[in-house]
């Protein structure tokens, strides 16, 4: 009886003791530590803060000098075609004239004509991923597949364009009069088509999904369809999104550069309707640039490049200001 | 003798394997202002939303049974007829966010595509919006965006949006539990102006609101209806000893 009572309080007081010192040594440890940490976490912040800073600054360096490349590079031609250079319609290297126009044209008719053949087709999958059936097999299967096309190579595409769809190009114009090439704009917008879907698609869905339910649920108690739930509330919710997802497969399509070039048949002409052969100012560049030994076509080709970037960010620009006359409404 | 506006029949809400509405046997009075009230969780909100055919709009959300109205079945009917002649107000205000207040009102035929003349449209913001109580501070600001409002006004715009469509019942949704306490006595008020007209179903969170605004009160505890009976009746003697802990507060 006495041994135990013993026991008991030999025991409390050892849990204690023990308690009491392990808990002061913890103080004092954290106190050391607290002091050297503090100091450490300050000079880390400052190292994290001018790192981003660098790293912000540089992104900036870097497009101003490749800016200021293309227009170095581009003196010697600027200087011998002067602005001529852009309505220029003749491109012959031999001669030393060279005219961007036909080229301009080329990319902003494929660029165009590919936007307006894939968005009825993004829109659709981004309504149908959005709004219809978010989840469920069938979703994943739709969204992987769409996203496998962002990643395909655009060698494969040129590659396909040229085995499948040109001679199916080709028959069509057989059969409806015209010279039957294959080749062309028409061909190389189809391929853009199927190439830009992503973008505006993966967008468009990630912009459909983020539609307040509330607002959607208030459409549907006064009656609305599915039908009539997306198109007065959610497009006019998600214009601006919807938008800004076309101005990336717009801008895809402005670049894109080596399955334009293999099926579009490079010839250096302005092209007469969607059907005709012509060229894109990126597959010019890439096509002819290892080849350009003379001074001027070289710089030439850097002035298309030029071209090429101004382009794009006028109409990133332009692309812009829309988004936020959206946005503000 | 009151006539019975809407019956629910052995009605029974699942979202997916969790049975969530129990069997519930309900009849509601026309021009009444019924209060639904229990803790959360309950299936008060999930009954609401049967109603209506708004409980399906969750996937996979079912349901079974019979909800009456007019002696008609609206599980057999169309969901975009029900929700014509049954109307709903939300927990949070939810005007349309791109639409002027004068749009927000006549939404519900835009959305259906009827087209009406622009007096007869005028005739039915006019006439909506006094129903409120809101004509009179929105009359001159009626091309301005309804998110323009402070909460208690949307909420107002809310429910004349509802209103404009002529629906037999208003079904609410913990109207008052986003408004300040102005705003909530402003809509407290505004039910007894609307049950002369619509058959109002209110389900809430403020066991005051309820004894305030409703002429009968119902009780779900666990999905299950456990009491329904004049709203006096409930809070002075109720039947049911689970009423009795709710009401006393032993349990929220």
């Amino acid at each position: 009886m006495e041994t135990s009572v013993e026991n008991e309080l030999i025991t409390r007081n050892d849990i204690s003791l023990r308690v009491i010192t392990s808990e002061k040594i913890r103080d004092i440890v954290k106190g050391i530590k607290r002091v050297k940490r503090s100091h450490r976490q300050i000079r880390a912040e400052n190292v994290f803060r001018r790192t981003l800073v660098i790293i912000g600054l540089a992104m900036v360096v870097l497009v101003v000098g490749i800016m200021l490349t293309l227009i170095v590079q581009s003196i010697p031609s600027l200087k011998a075609l002067g602005i001529g250079y852009l309505w220029g319609q003749t491109w012959d290297p031999v001669r030393d004239v060279y005219g961007a126009l036909p080229f301009l044209a080329g990319t902003l008719l494929t660029s165009f004509l590919a936007l307006a053949l894939s968005i009825p087709f993004s829109f659709a999958v981004a309504i149908f991923l959005g709004e219809y059936y978010p989840k469920g097999w069938l979703a994943n299967l739709l969204k992987n597949t769409v996203e496998l096309i962002a990643a395909v190579p655009s060698v494969i595409y040129g590659f396909w364009g040229l085995a499948v769809l040109v001679p199916i190009v080709r028959s069509m114009e057989a059969s409806i009069g015209i010279p039957s090439i294959g080749y062309g704009i028409f061909t190389s917008s189809l391929i853009l088509a199927v190439m830009v879907i992503p973008y505006a698609a993966s967008l468009g869905r990630s912009m459909i999904q983020m539609v307040p339910s509330n607002l959607k649920e208030a459409a549907y108690s006064l009656g609305a369809t599915r039908w009539e739930v997306i198109r007065s509330v959610i497009l006019p919710y998600t214009r601006s999104g919807l938008f800004a997802g076309v101005l990336l497969s717009l801008g895809r399509a402005l670049g894109e550069t080596m399955a334009v070039t293999m099926v579009i048949g490079n010839t250096p002409l302005m092209p007469k309707n969607i059907f005709s052969t012509g060229n894109t100012m990126a597959s010019v560049i890439a096509n002819e640039l290892g080849e350009a030994d003379k001074m001027v076509y070289n710089s030439a080709l850097i002035e298309l490049g030029l071209v090429l970037f101004l382009v794009t960010v006028v109409i990133n620009m332009i692309g812009k200001k829309v988004i936020s006359r959206f946005t503000n409404e | 003798m009151e006539s019975t506006i809407v019956k629910s029949v052995d009605y029974n809400a699942y979202f997916g394997d969790n049975h969530v509405v129990k069997n519930v046997n309900i009849e509601i009075p026309r021009n009444n202002v019924i209060a639904v009230m229990g803790p959360s969780g309950c299936g008060k909100t999930t009954f609401l939303r049967g109603i209506n055919r708004m409980h399906e709009l969750i996937p996979g959300a079912t349901a079974k049974g019979k909800i009456m109205l007019n002696n008609e079945d609206v599980m057999e009917m169309h969901p975009i007829f029900v929700r014509l002649k049954i109307g709903m107000v939300f927990q949070r205000p939810n005007p349309f966010p791109n639409l002027s207040i004068y749009d927000n009102v006549i939404a519900g035929y835009k959305l259906n595509g009827i087209k009406l003349p622009k007096a007869e449209k005028d005739k039915i913001v006019e006439h909506s919006l006094t129903r409120v109580a809101l004509w009179k501070e929105v009359k001159d600001s009626l091309t301005k965006k309804g998110s323009f409002l402070s909460g208690g006004q949307q909420q107002r715009l809310c429910i004349a949006r509802a209103v404009a469509m002529e629906p037999e019942v208003l079904l609410f949704d913990e109207p008052t539990s986003a408004l300040d306490p102005i705003s909530t006595s402003t809509v407290e008020e505004l039910f007894h102006e609307l049950k002369k007209n619509y058959t109002l179903i209110i389900v809430t969170h403020n066991m005051q609101q309820a004894a305030r605004v409703s002429d009968r009160t119902a009780f779900f505890y666990m999905g299950e209806l456990v009491e329904y009976d004049n709203t006096k009746q409930m809070f002075t003697n109720p039947t049911d000893i689970r009423t009795q802990n709710y009401i006393t507060g032993r349990f929220s």
